[in-house]
């Protein structure tokens, strides 16, 4: 029952998987090849710059632009991880009175599409929102602080985004092997000190991983900042292809926008630790015991109700209250069923295909440690840290070009969700392979079974839970995805997330929020089914 | 678990392999591929009804003006689109620029006011929306208000006026204003303006909804929003202020058609654009979506002021893209944005 978790000292067991497998390498090569096809198109449009484009990036507020994305970004992370991480060990390791239902609710305000969010955050408590309209009726109330700016901007990016932190964490929290808390403490640590030296650094590489998820999401956001009223880095990008019309100082820009991304990584992967995670022995597999909260559930009550309330319980009112008011104007609940499918399919194909993509490169980069594996794996983030629009003009330039058949197809489409939000598998898949120790495998090897069956008995039942957390994560954010769907669906193809856009776009509230309420719902489910794996996760422990 | 994504990938396929299908059987009836950077909700309509009309099959690709542009210049020769229709000048330009637009009919031009057509005779106006002052006939009558924008930046306006900075139509208002004004006269314009507190909005429609309820006396749109609003409101004490002699603040935009060079369906193609821009569109535009046609002979809904009584400013429209960085420059400097 000895575990190590022995940071610092740790060595490092590189290429212990031996030789790399040539399989896993061809599988590799699709990937990294599609992986490739954005930044490819940058460069070719990048090095069509003359002395003029440099001169309209130097010249424009780009550095001021880009320290506001690292000041945004910066705070938005930080706010998400102060909230994700207390939130999800209140939910997992203490008393607090209905926790399974907190746990799913406090992870609801993922499936809010964050231009969506901001909108109705705008219209509930805006200078002239729902809630003003309210305190003027009751206390003569007629100003509020304006929400609009870097306070808006912050607010709703953190209230949609810590979630990646709270569900990797509330993850982690579950699969930690309790026997080294429960060391720490029966030699006379304080619950605090407990958290603070053991805890907290076991869950080092899942706050790493959901806080470089938040990073990446606000770097690349343009829809809630653009509400908001703060400009960003993505702002000068937009304003490249709505105003000038010129793609090459878009390119250079998305470029920077990379590189500001690829220092982000470099930091998470330091905070990540280079320490080993999983067990040695068999461990013990069994649910912690519960920290009495005493007089303080109250206090936790009310944090987690004040989340949900104005993440998740705020926007949905003023969803409905769109709705109601489009019906009662003598109009009809417009819900698309048509399109609802079609977000479904789409986004299902999205994350079946980036688990097939992320599987091979968390291998190569987590086992064999290879340089390979490391540079695909970095790359994987160029997708996500772009906007919507320059992956999805990146795959309008190839496709249209050169594989005409597969442009404005449906499978281009799930290409593209594949490409932009890879991390989100990658992610969860690589926090659950590193908890798996390489000796198991090497058990199964050295009993005179394949590679390939050593991978389907052992290791992938293993990794099951990391995989579905990542195909959950990716299937959301493919359902709210609509710059590069727009772009590159088939004429006539239709989600939730298009019609969302094409009722809003025309300031028709009314119109946009049966198709809204409709992506909340269904986005719930894969939510649920994650909530009820850690449930029969637990329930087949107890069973042993 | 591979095992599984992989059956998910294939049913996925074969889900994509049926859709396939079904866009090649439109194909297969030679119909026309339109990009429209114009909504569903404005066009749908007319689309169908050129389909009834016409006999010829239309598919419509909706996004927004800007990105489908930037996505024909990326689609280069190889696009699937025969005719891009955008909700502004700018986006047309741009096309045109590439030398991707093939020439238009002359006797198609010429019926389009000159003011909202490309000098080249690369694409052609199908519908004109005018900036205007909607104000709140409770509070105002069409006496107390200005004549020309700047009338705003007097302090007696404080607290009363609203407008939507985000939105586009404003910012090229904005830029328009740099392009005649110089961008001196427009930074003390916005400076005045914010001087009196000025209420900002997410989207013109909220502005009109502000209008209406009291809570500002004038709000900076385009003309239809006040219609847009009574349709889904309910009738609204609101109505539309014209400003009058050339002045920024009566900028008049255009949307418009072009036909792909690369497009080889060039004699639909041309039937459309005949189509939109002639009595059944322009009569369309003009009752249904409350814009103005750009074809004289259809008269505008009458409570409008007619366009060609409207003294625009003299700018070239497609070229107000170029202006729109020192706009969002100026207006984020002003604070606005």
């Amino acid at each position: 029952m000895v575990q190590t978790a022995s940071f610092g000292q740790v060595r490092f067991a590189r290429g212990r998987g031996g030789r790399v497998p040539r399989g896993l390498l061809l599988l590799a090569v699709p990937v990294t090849a599609l992986l490739l096809l954005p930044v490819g198109y940058l460069l070719v449009r990048a090095a069509e710059a003359d002395a003029g484009s440099w001169d309209l990036i130097l010249r424009g507020r780009t550095v001021e632009l880009a320290l506001r994305s690292v000041a945004l970004v910066t705070a938005v992370t930080g706010a998400a991880a102060l909230i994700g991480v207390p939130l999800a060990w209140l939910t997992t390791r203490t008393d607090l009175p209905g926790k399974r239902v907190w746990a799913v609710l406090l992870s609801l305000p993922l499936v809010i599409p964050s231009y969506v969010g901001a909108f109705a955050l705008l219209a509930a408590f805006g200078p002239r929102g729902l809630l003003q309209g309210s305190l003027e009726r009751v206390f003569g109330v007629h100003r509020i602080p304006d929400i609009s700016g870097f306070p808006g901007a912050f607010v709703s990016l953190t209230l949609f985004t810590y979630p990646y932190v709270f569900l990797l964490v509330a993850a982690a929290l579950r699969g930690l092997d309790p026997s080294l808390e429960e060391a720490s403490r029966s030699l006379g640590h304080s619950r605090w000190r407990t958290f603070r030296s053991v805890t907290l650094p076991l869950l080092r590489p899942s706050i790493a991983a959901g806080s470089l998820l938040v990073a990446l999401y606000t770097l690349h956001d343009f829809g809630a900042v653009s509400l908001m009223r703060f400009n960003v880095f993505t702002q000068a990008i937009y304003l490249q292809y709505r105003g000038a019309f010129d793609r090459t100082p878009a390119a250079i820009l998305s470029l920077m926008l990379i590189a500001i991304a690829g220092v982000i990584l470099a930091l998470e992967r330091r905070a990540r630790g280079k320490a080993r995670y999983h067990r040695s022995g068999a461990g013990s597999a069994r649910p912690a015991a519960a920290a009495s909260l005493g007089r303080w559930k109250w206090v936790a009550l009310s944090v987690c109700a004040l989340v949900a309330a104005v993440a998740f319980v705020a926007p949905i009112a003023v969803i409905v209250f769109w709705l109601l008011r489009g019906i009662r104007a003598g109009g009809e609940a417009v819900l698309p069923w048509g399109a609802a499918g079609g977000s479904m399919v789409v986004a299902a194909g999205g994350a079946a295909l980036a688990l097939l993509a992320a599987l091979p490169i968390a291998l190569l980069s987590v086992r064999y440690r290879g340089r390979v594996g490391a540079a695909t794996e970095a790359l994987s983030y160029s997708g996500y840290a772009l906007p919507g629009i320059v992956v999805a003009l990146a795959f309008v330039f190839f496709a249209a070009n050169f594989t005409p058949s597969l442009y404005q197809s449906l499978p281009l489409v799930v290409i593209a969700y594949a490409v932009l939000f890879l991390p989100q598998m990658s992610e969860p898949l690589r926090g659950s392979l590193l908890q798996v120790g390489p000796g198991i495998e090497e058990a199964g090897r050295a009993l005179g079974r394949s590679r390939t069956k050593v991978f389907r008995v052992l290791t992938a039942p293993l990794i099951a839970r990391g995989a579905t957390a990542g195909a959950a994560l990716v299937f959301l954010t493919s359902m709210k995805e609509l710059p590069a769907t727009l772009l590159l669906r088939p004429t006539g193809f239709e989600t939730l997330a298009t019609r969302v856009w094409t009722g809003a776009s025309v300031g028709l509230f009314a119109k946009a929020a049966g198709p809204a309420l409709m992506l909340i719902v269904i986005c719930c489910v894969p939510l649920y089914i994650l909530a009820r794996r850690a449930e029969v996760d637990r329930v087949d422990v107890r069973a042993e | 678990m591979v095992a599984l994504a992989g059956a998910i990938v294939l049913s996925a396929g074969a889900c994509a392999g049926e859709g396939g299908a079904t866009t090649a059987d439109a194909e297969g009836s030679s119909g026309l591929t339109v990009y429209s950077g114009r909504d569903e909700e404005f066009v749908g309509p007319v689309f169908e009804a050129f389909t009834e009309d016409e006999g010829i099959e239309l598919e419509v690709r909706y996004g927004d003006s800007a990105e489908l542009a930037a996505t024909i210049l990326e689609e280069g020769e190889s696009s699937p689109a025969d005719v891009f229709l955008s909700q502004d000048a700018g986006s047309l330009g741009a096309v045109a620029e590439a030398g991707l637009f093939a020439q238009l009919d002359d006797e198609v031009l010429d019926r389009v006011d000159e003011r909202f057509r490309s000098p080249d005779g690369l694409w052609v106006g199908t519908s004109g929306r005018a900036r205007v002052a909607a104000y709140n006939t409770g509070a105002l009558a069409e006496g107390d208000l200005p004549e020309s924008i700047d009338g705003f930046t007097d302090p007696s306006w404080e607290g009363r006026i609203g407008f939507a900075p985000t939105n586009s139509s404003f910012q090229a208002f904005v830029a328009g204003m740099i392009e005649t004004e110089g961008a001196d006269a427009t930074r003390s314009f916005l400076d005045g303006i914010v001087a009196n507190e000025p209420n900002i909005y997410e989207d013109n429609s909220s502005t009109v909804r502000a209008v209406a309820s009291g809570e500002i006396d004038v709000g900076f749109v385009n003309h239809y929003y006040i219609y847009e609003v009574a349709a889904e409101d309910g009738d609204i004490p609101v109505a539309n202020h014209f400003f009058v002699g050339g002045d920024p603040g009566a900028l008049v935009n255009t949307a418009g058609i072009g036909i792909l060079e690369t497009s080889d369906e060039a004699g639909a193609a041309a039937t459309l654009v005949d189509y939109l821009t002639g009595k059944q569109g322009q009569t369309y535009f003009a009752e249904e979506t409350y814009e103005y046609p750009v074809v004289a002979g259809i008269e505008p809904r009458e409570d409008l002021v007619p366009l060609e009584e409207i003294e625009s400013p003299e700018l070239d429209l497609s070229d107000l893209g170029g202006t729109l960085e020192p706009a969002l420059e100026l207006l984020a400097e002003v604070g606005l944005l």
